[in-house]
C-alpha cells in the first residue's frame, strides 16, 4: 500500500530507521534481561535469606522459593517467633547483566581452583585451534570434491549417493568410535568437526558450483579451453565469491560442533570451562563464556566478510572497499575513470 | 552491383554448411528445428542470417561454434570438417558473457592465455586489441563498470585476439538501445573493413541485416529451413541516410515478404477477423 512505511514488501527500509531497528536487535533482549533482573516484581520467585529469624534450616545466603519462605514466615508468626527476612532473587541460574558483565573481566583474571587446571584464555586458544584444525581439514578435502563433483557428472554419481546418505548420520553418534581410534586428546574431537562439516561441504560446493553461468563456459570453449582449463581459469574464479559466502556459512556450522567435540575423550577447550564453572555453580561464568564464543563467531565473520570486499573486487554489489582500492591503486597505476558516457564510444 | 558480388564469389570459400539439420527429442516426440541448411560463405564476407522466430537462428550459430552437435549434415571451414568449440571460430554472444572477474584486458588476454603464451605475452597481445576497439582507457576496468556497447566491444576483442578465421555473432546488439546499436553497427562494419576476417551475424533486425550484409540468408520456421539467399544490392559504403533510399527499401521489403509469408496455409487467420473493439476506459471518442 505505501511506498516507505515500516513494512513496505521487498523494500529497503530507510537508513535510520534501519539503524534503530539494528541497534534495538541488541538492546531490546538486554533491557529485558535487564527487567526481569533488577525489577522485583517482574519473576523472582526465590528469597535470598538475610536473616534467617527463628527458621531453623534457614541458613545466611541460602535462596528458598517464595512459597516456602511465606509458609515458613506465616507459622513463625502464627507462633508468636521471629520471623525471617529476606530479598527477592532470581534463580542462581539467571544472573543480573551486571554480574556477566563483571565475570566477563573477572573471568580471564582469576587464575584456576587447580595449578593443572588451564586459564579461560587457554580454554579459548584450545577450542579455536580445534575449529581450526577442524574446518581446514574438512575443506582441504570437502572444497576439491565439491568442486569436482559440481563439475563432471561421472565424479557427482559416484560421490554424492554416499555423500548424502552419510550427512543424516549425527556428528556426535560417532564419538566413541572416534575415540577409540584417535585417543582421548584433540584427535577426536578434530575428527567430529570434520564429520560435522565435511559431508555437508561437499553438497554445498557441488551445489554452488553447478550454479555457474553454463554461458562462461562456452565463451571460454570458444577462446580455446580444454577441459582442465576450463575448471582452473573459469570455474574456480567464477565460483569463487559464492564459494567463499558457502565457506563462511559452513564455519558457522562448524562452530556448533564445537561444544559436542569437546566432550569426546577428556573435556578441553571452552567447554571444560563452562563445565567447571557450571559445577561450581558460578553461572555468570557461565554466560559470560557463552558470550564469548557468540562474540568470537559473530567478528570473525564481520571481518571475514570485509575481507571478502577485498578479496573480490570485481563484485558488482559491492560498496567498493577502500583498502582494496589502494591495494588496486599500487598494483595498476593507470587511473580508471568511471565508464558512463556514450560519447565514448568512437569508431 | 554485378561486379561486387563477382568479386566475393571469386573468394575461396571460408565456411561451408552442407545439408545440416538438427533434431529434439523430447516427451512429445522429436521436434526438428533444422533441416537441410546449407549455405557457403565466402573468405572476407559479411552473412546475416536472419529469420522469424522459432526458426532456429540461434541453434544454428551453435551449431557452427561447435556448442551444440548437428544432427546430421556437415560443416567445413576452409574445407576441413570441424566439430566441437575450437578458437578459430570465434563467437560473440548476445549477453557478453564476459569473464567478471578478469579487467577488460585480461578478458582479451584469455585466448592467448589458453594456447599456452604466459600471462605477460597473452597481456602484451591483448593490449594490442583493446587500443583497437577503442578501450585503452579502460584496460585496467572490470566489466560491471563498463555500459553495453563497451562489454561487447570488449567482447569482440575478446574473440578476435585469437586471430579468428570466421565470426559468429548472435544477435550481439539486441540487449543494447536504439543509439548505441546503431553506432556499434557502424562501429563494426569499420572494424570488419580493417580486419582479414568472415563474419557471420544473426539478427532478427531487418534494417540492420540490410545495412550490415553483403548477402543474407533468410530461414523459415517450422522446420527451420533455408527459404532463400539474398544479395544485398546497396553499394557499399553505406550511410545512415541511405537507410531511406528506393534500393534499401525494396531489398527490405522483399526480406519482409520472405519472413512473413506463413508457412502453412491458414497461419495467417488472425489477420483476417478484426473482433469488435474491446473498450478498455469510459472515454466516449475512438482513438482513430
Amino acid at each position: 500500500m505505501l511506498e516507505s512505511g515500516w513494512f513496505a514488501v521487498r523494500r529497503p527500509l530507510a537508513p535510520r530507521r534501519a539503524t534503530a531497528l539494528v541497534l534495538l536487535s541488541f538492546v531490546a533482549p538486554l533491557l529485558l534481561w535487564a527487567a526481569v533482573s533488577y525489577i522485583p516484581f517482574i519473576w523472582h520467585p526465590f528469597v535470598e535469606i538475610e536473616q534467617p529469624g527463628s527458621v531453623d534450616y534457614f541458613t545466611v545466603g541460602m535462596r528458598v522459593e517464595r512459597e516456602v519462605f511465606a509458609a515458613e514466615n506465616q507459622k513463625a508468626a502464627a507462633e508468636g517467633r521471629a520471623v525471617a527476612s529476606g530479598a527477592p532473587r532470581n534463580p542462581i541460574y539467571l544472573p543480573a547483566p551486571h554480574e556477566v558483565a563483571r565475570a566477563l573481566i573477572t573471568a580471564f583474571r582469576t587464575p584456576p581452583r587447580l595449578p593443572s587446571e588451564p586459564w579461560l584464555h587457554q580454554s579459548l586458544w584450545q577450542s579455536l585451534q580445534v575449529i581450526f584444525w577442524g574446518f581446514l581439514l574438512s575443506s582441504l578435502i570437502g572444497v576439491p570434491l565439491g568442486i569436482l563433483c559440481g563439475s563432471f557428472s561421472s565424479v557427482s554419481r559416484f560421490s554424492e549417493p554416499f555423500i548424502e546418505f552419510f550427512r543424516y548420520l549425527p556428528a556426535p553418534a560417532f564419538g566413541a568410535l572416534a575415540v577409540a581410534v584417535l585417543g582421548i586428546y584433540d584427535a577426536p574431537k578434530i575428527a567430529i568437526i570434520v564429520i560435522g562439516t565435511f559431508f555437508q561441504q561437499v553438497l554445498v560446493v557441488a551445489n554452488t558450483t553447478r550454479k555457474l553461468e553454463p554461458a562462461l563456459l562456452e565463451a571460454a570453449q570458444t577462446l580455446g579451453a580444454k577441459r582442465w582449463q576450463l575448471l582452473r581459469h573459469v570455474i574456480v574464479p567464477g565460483i569463487s565469491v559464492d564459494l567463499y559466502t558457502d565457506l563462511r556459512v559452513l564455519l558457522g556450522w562448524a562452530w556448533t560442533y564445537l561444544i559436542v567435540a569437546e566432550l569426546v575423550g577428556t573435556t578441553s577447550g571452552i567447554t571444560y570451562f563452562i563445565n567447571q564453572q557450571a559445577r561450581y555453580r558460578n553461572y555468570e561464568n557461565v554466560f559470560a563464556a557463552i558470550f564469548i564464543i557468540g562474540a568470537i563467531g559473530l567478528v570473525s565473520d564481520v571481518m571475514l566478510a570485509r575481507l571478502g570486499h577485498v578479496l573480490f573486487p570485481w563484485r558488482s554489489e559491492n560498496r567498493p572497499s577502500r583498502l582494496g582500492a589502494w591495494l588496486r591503486r599500487r598494483r595498476d597505476p593507470a587511473p580508471v575513470t568511471e565508464a558512463s558516457s556514450l560519447a565514448s564510444i568512437r569508431a | 552491383m554485378a561486379a561486387r558480388f563477382a568479386r566475393i564469389y571469386a573468394r575461396p570459400v571460408t565456411l561451408e554448411v552442407k545439408a545440416l539439420s538438427r533434431r529434439f527429442e523430447s516427451e512429445q516426440g522429436s521436434v526438428v528445428a533444422l533441416h537441410n541448411v546449407s549455405f557457403r560463405a565466402h573468405r572476407r564476407e559479411f552473412l546475416c542470417v536472419i529469420g522469424p522466430s522459432g526458426c532456429g537462428k540461434s541453434t544454428l550459430i551453435r551449431m557452427l561454434a561447435g556448442l551444440d552437435q548437428a544432427s546430421s549434415g556437415e560443416m567445413l571451414l576452409d574445407g576441413e570438417p570441424v566439430g566441437g568449440p575450437c578458437p578459430d571460430r570465434g563467437m560473440v554472444f548476445q549477453g557478453y558473457t564476459l569473464f567478471p572477474w578478469r579487467s577488460v584486458l585480461q578478458n582479451v588476454a584469455f585466448g592467448p592465455q589458453m594456447r599456452g603464451h604466459s600471462r605477460r605475452e597473452a597481456e602484451a597481445q591483448a593490449r594490442e586489441w583493446v587500443e583497437i576497439v577503442g578501450l585503452s582507457r579502460f584496460m585496467h576496468a572490470y566489466p560491471h563498470q563498463l555500459s553495453g556497447g563497451m562489454k561487447q566491444r570488449v567482447a569482440i576483442a575478446r574473440a578476435l585476439a585469437n586471430k579468428p578465421r570466421i565470426l559468429f555473432m548472435d544477435e550481439p546488439f539486441a540487449a543494447l538501445d536504439a543509439q548505441t546499436r546503431a553506432q556499434m553497427q557502424s562501429y563494426l562494419i569499420q572494424l570488419w573493413k580493417q580486419i582479414d576476417i568472415t563474419i557471420v551475424f544473426v539478427t532478427h533486425d531487418l534494417d540492420e541485416a540490410t545495412y550490415l550484409a553483403d548477402r543474407i540468408v533468410v530461414l523459415g520456421a517450422n522446420p527451420g529451413r533455408v527459404r532463400e539467399i539474398v544479395e544485398v544490392p546497396v553499394p557499399r559504403p553505406r550511410s545512415r541516410e541511405q537507410m531511406n533510399s528506393a534500393l534499401f527499401v525494396a531489398t527490405k521489403r522483399h526480406l519482409e515478404a520472405l519472413i512473413h509469408t506463413p508457412v502453412e496455409a491458414g497461419d495467417d487467420a488472425e489477420s483476417q477477423a478484426l473482433s469488435p473493439m474491446i473498450r478498455m476506459t469510459q472515454v466516449g471518442d475512438d482513438v482513430e
